[in-house]
């Protein structure tokens, strides 16, 4: 099931920088929040997010407790080739997700 | 009898007078008079914030859009015994189910009883689909009821009160007006007396349903309509009414009724 939202431009020209956006739905669980009879709610972060474009490491992003549940992630990278931009996170609960997004350059 | 005793029920006939004029106030109001005129409607929007109103703006900020998305790969997912989706009965949602939900809460004629868009999906699990019926602010109904109110963004909430939703609708007029809980409050002592004001850093709003669910960044999450008005029921410290209760139902209908005209935002995203 969908869990996360991945938004690159459709075309970008060769050597021009270009913004990656992505939404993950993650309830992004604190580890410091009670139930209702007052147990302790284990902590379930995306611990690691990785981001590979065509291969090669492109960002890290170790996440904590302080990111907000939901977590929209924006930043830039420098177009190369046409290619694949891969995503991948895992959480607490030892959970691993990808997902993946297309790019074309052209010139 | 005497002039002095005349004199002295004249206080108690003043009294009774009054007292007749209070019930008479208190008693409810023509059933189907506006406190808020139409042109007067205010979505929750308008009191929030700017960064709250750009989050919802943006198509790809908006957390709620998430659960849309969710929602539409649902859409087409078999369920149930007879392996089918939505889609097999309603095929594309994008055509079948624009504008449905700005009709919503709607009477069913056949089951006679008022449906809310999370009703009417779950009626269609368990009595087309032969599947279960999902729980109450279950992550997938949340998202098929959003996917299905999405397509109705931008149109007008326009829910009907003829014939069988009549009476649904006199009895969620009634509690909105009724004040209840410890606070003894009624819905309307904060939504039509006192819009616009602050309850410490927060501003009151219209009360208005056009944007559920929505997505609430106190909640971190999206929820139901009838999650917010449990949540309004819990701040006047009333007895908080379980979901799908008929008391909820009649009144998601009085608010839509209330609320006619205003655009559907779904998802919205409030504070």
């Amino acid at each position: 099931m969908a869990d996360a939202r991945i938004q690159v431009p459709q075309s970008v020209k060769r050597g021009e920088n270009f913004e990656v956006k992505i939404a993950i739905r993650h309830g992004m669980e604190t580890g410091y929040r009670v139930d209702d009879v007052g147990k302790q709610i284990p902590r379930n972060v995306i611990r690691e997010l990785v981001c590979k474009y065509n291969g090669a490491e492109a960002m890290r992003v170790d996440m904590s407790s302080g990111f907000a549940a939901n977590p929209l992630l924006q930043f830039w990278l420098v177009a190369r080739d046409s290619g694949e931009i891969t995503f991948e996170w895992v959480d607490d609960a030892g959970t691993r997700f990808a997902e993946r997004a297309s790019l074309t350059v052209s010139g | 009898m005497s002039r002095w005793f005349a004199r002295a029920l004249r206080p108690a006939f003043a009294f009774a007078s009054a007292f007749i004029i209070a019930i008479a106030l208190a008693a409810p109001l023509h059933a189907q008079e506006r406190v808020l005129p139409l042109n007067e409607l205010k979505s929750g929007l308008e009191f929030n914030g700017a960064d709250v109103r750009n989050l919802q703006g943006d198509d790809f900020a908006n957390p709620g859009m998430l659960w849309v998305e969710r929602g539409e790969k649902l859409w087409s997912t078999p369920a149930g015994a007879g392996g089918q989706s939505c889609a097999s009965c309603h095929q594309d949602a994008k055509a079948s189910m624009k504008g449905v939900s700005a009709r919503y809460p709607a009477f069913d004629t056949q089951s006679r009883r008022l449906l809310n868009v999370e009703g009417r999906i779950n009626a269609c699990r368990t009595e087309k689909q032969k599947a279960e019926a999902f729980k109450p602010e279950s992550e997938d109904l949340l998202a098929l009821a959003a996917y299905v109110n999405h397509q109705s963004r931008g149109l007008p909430v326009n829910a009907s009160i003829a014939g069988g939703a009549r009476e649904h609708y006199d009895r969620g007029r009634v509690f909105y007006y009724t004040r209840r809980g410890q606070m003894n409050m009624s819905c309307a002592t904060c939504h039509e007396q006192n819009f616009g004001k602050r309850l410490y850093a927060e501003t009151i709003s219209q009360g208005h349903p056009n944007a559920y669910p929505t997505y609430r960044l106190e909640w971190q999450t999206l929820g139901s309509l009838q999650r917010r008005l449990r949540a309004c029921l819990f701040g006047v410290r009333a007895e908080q009414l379980p979901y799908g209760s008929q008391e909820l139902l009649d009144l998601e209908l009085f608010l839509a009724w209330r609320a006619q005209g205003l655009p559907v935002e779904t998802p919205g995203v409030r504070r």
